[in-house]
């Protein structure tokens, strides 16, 4: 299988967010991937060449310093079918939800959203992936190639790097590529702390939070200590506690950090659907019956107003 | 202008899904089901534009067997003005919903198509998208917030960096996320109104699409459980059982 990996830009910066898809490709196709960078003068180009990708391919071109989909689709089908592609894939993400399922649509593609494993069976593929807000997991089999793929970041880890760089190599960016759709601007941004889906350490709040200088100033203080990442519930986003772009869960981000503490979060299903693959989670809830603690490795039942400073100040103490 | 949203049937959201007994499929007895709920908020967004005075007309399109018809029905009770039904009992993929919409947009040439980001029960998030390719029209997925001005529309979209914002010409296809708006409740008068609005009923071979599926779900399972770990009494217990036990501080 010829693996074609369209590695995470924000047309300016290569992410590490492409780091899983990658790990995939190695798994599955170790000697038979290449990786696709699209933005015009990429940052970061060595985040993808030490992982054993046949070549690092980087379009440039001044119609793709933002990543809108309707001219990133078109890049990409242009050199999954100049590879001979079997598979386009990249690790799921509001990113790859948006231009991959566009370049599948352009391919007459069928695709995989999401998968967490994936093997050949008599020429098809069967891939599981979540299903019913990860209720459920659903084996799929498909049929044709190419087939487009996003992959379940926590599913597929970090890479093995390797010895030999890969060769990066300038590409061509297809005629015409249609700029119908503009890009304005960006509001957020995670003000200086790691990102959300990357980091070793993820601290949650829930709306019990009040407002968002509380929820800053407790969760934010406790994510300091531990040099982590904040996340959020969808009742204290749709509350305005937190910004959108904190929220775990089904309709949010997941995460898989090594370290998981959710601080006045009940445990609804979506949310538990987006951190429960987290390595150790934390609870700490006034409400002993809270579902939270079902997953929990370490649940305190305590109010957080009570217990977050102390716990704030002990961490700190233990790292200095 | 004329809106064109796509509305699909699904389990209710608030009701508890399992494996059935052969493993094959989600187990169906007594299952409420429901308008996609990403869906409906794409159907408010619709219908908010034609009371604004933005939009001319909204036109639900649902694909499915004749049960669909049923929330076609709570789309016309929201305020859409009539519906349609490709009506097929196919198990069908993604790009072939979006080859289905896409004979339905060329037939009814609306300047918007709005639907949800995904449906609630496969969990895709592709068909937009598709249909937009195959179209070659703009697209905005993800969004949170949409104006219409000057033939343009301006969309937040909920991305994992923040929120974006983007202007594309029209006609364009917009996917709705969960914060654009709160989906009104539905009055009786609608729903008694509901009853004389037109609902067509179509086959994809009216539309002259041949569909080909690709991709079959062919088993559903339980994901592996996790098990509840240990109580502890106050904070010095947890950072101490974090360090030595965990090892993750």
């Amino acid at each position: 299988m010829k693996i074609l990996i369209v590695a995470e830009t924000d047309g300016g910066r290569v992410s590490e967010k492409t780091l899983p898809a990658i790990a995939f490709a190695q798994q599955q196709s170790p000697n038979n991937f290449a990786i696709l960078a699209i933005g015009e003068n990429l940052q970061c180009i060595e985040t993808l060449t030490g992982y054993g990708a046949q070549a690092v391919l980087t379009v440039s071109h001044p119609a793709l310093t933002k990543p809108l989909a309707e001219r990133y689709a078109p890049v990409i089908a242009h050199h999954a079918h100049q590879l001979g592609a079997d598979a386009i894939v990249a690790t799921t993400t509001t990113f790859s939800r948006d231009v991959l399922a566009r370049t599948a649509g352009l391919l007459d593609a069928p695709m995989l959203s999401d998968i967490i494993a994936l093997e050949s069976a008599n020429g098809k593929l069967v891939a599981k992936r979540p299903i019913y807000s990860a209720n459920l997991i659903g084996t799929f089999e498909v049929e044709g190639s190419p087939v487009v793929m996003t992959v379940r970041g926590p599913a597929w880890g970090k890479p093995t790097p390797t010895s030999a760089e890969s060769p990066v190599q300038s590409a061509e960016a297809p005629p015409d590529i249609p700029q119908r759709a503009e890009w304005l601007g960006l509001q957020g941004g995670s003000g200086g702390r790691p990102d959300l889906t990357q980091a070793r350490v993820v601290v949650s709040g829930g709306r019990p939070l009040k407002d968002p200088e509380t929820f800053e100033k407790y969760i934010g203080g406790l994510a300091d200590a531990l040099g982590g990442a904040v996340g959020a519930t969808r009742a204290a986003v749709d509350s305005g506690i937190a910004p959108n772009e904190l929220q775990v869960g089904q309709t949010g981000k997941t995460v898989a950090p090594e370290l998981y503490i959710a601080v006045a979060v009940s445990g609804s299903v979506q949310h538990l659907a987006g951190m429960k693959d987290s390595k150790v989670i934390v609870a700490i809830n006034t409400d002993p019956e809270a579902p939270i603690f079902q997953v929990a490795d370490y649940g305190l039942v305590a109010d957080l107003y009570q217990v977050l400073p102390e716990l704030t100040e002990l961490v700190k103490n233990s790292r200095a | 202008m004329k809106i064109l949203v796509s509305v699909k049937r699904v389990p209710d959201p608030y009701a508890k899904i399992t494996p059935s007994a052969t493993g094959a499929d989600i187990n169906r007895d007594g299952l409420q089901m429901a308008v996609n709920p990403f869906d409906e908020i794409a159907l408010e967004e619709a219908i908010r534009l034609k009371e604004a005075g933005k939009a001319s007309e909204v036109v639900a399109v649902s694909i499915g067997g004749a049960e669909s018809q049923e929330q076609l029905r709570t789309a016309l009770a929201m305020g859409a003005d009539r519906a349609i039904l490709v009506q097929t009992d196919a198990l069908l993929d993604a790009p072939s919903v979006a080859k289905i919409l896409a004979a339905v947009y060329q037939r009814e040439q609306p300047q918007l198509v709005l639907m949800g980001k995904q449906a609630i029960d496969m969990d895709e998030n592709q068909v937009g998208q598709m249909l937009a390719a195959q179209l070659h029209l703009p697209q905005a997925t993800f969004a949170s917030k949409i104006t219409l001005e000057n033939g343009s529309a301006i969309v937040e979209r909920e991305t994992d960096n923040g929120i974006e914002t983007i202007k594309t010409p029209l006609p364009a296809v917009i996917t709705a996320d969960l914060r654009l708006n709160e989906p009104r409740y539905v009055a009786l008068t609608g729903i008694v109104r509901a009853r004389s609005k037109p609902l067509e009923t179509l086959t994809p071979a009216d539309l002259g699409v041949q569909v080909q599926t690709r991709m079959r779900l062919v088993k559903v399972e339980a994901p592996p459980a996790r098990k509840a770990g240990k109580r502890v009494s106050d904070v010095h217990e947890l950072v101490r059982l974090l360090r030595e036990e965990a090892r993750v501080i």
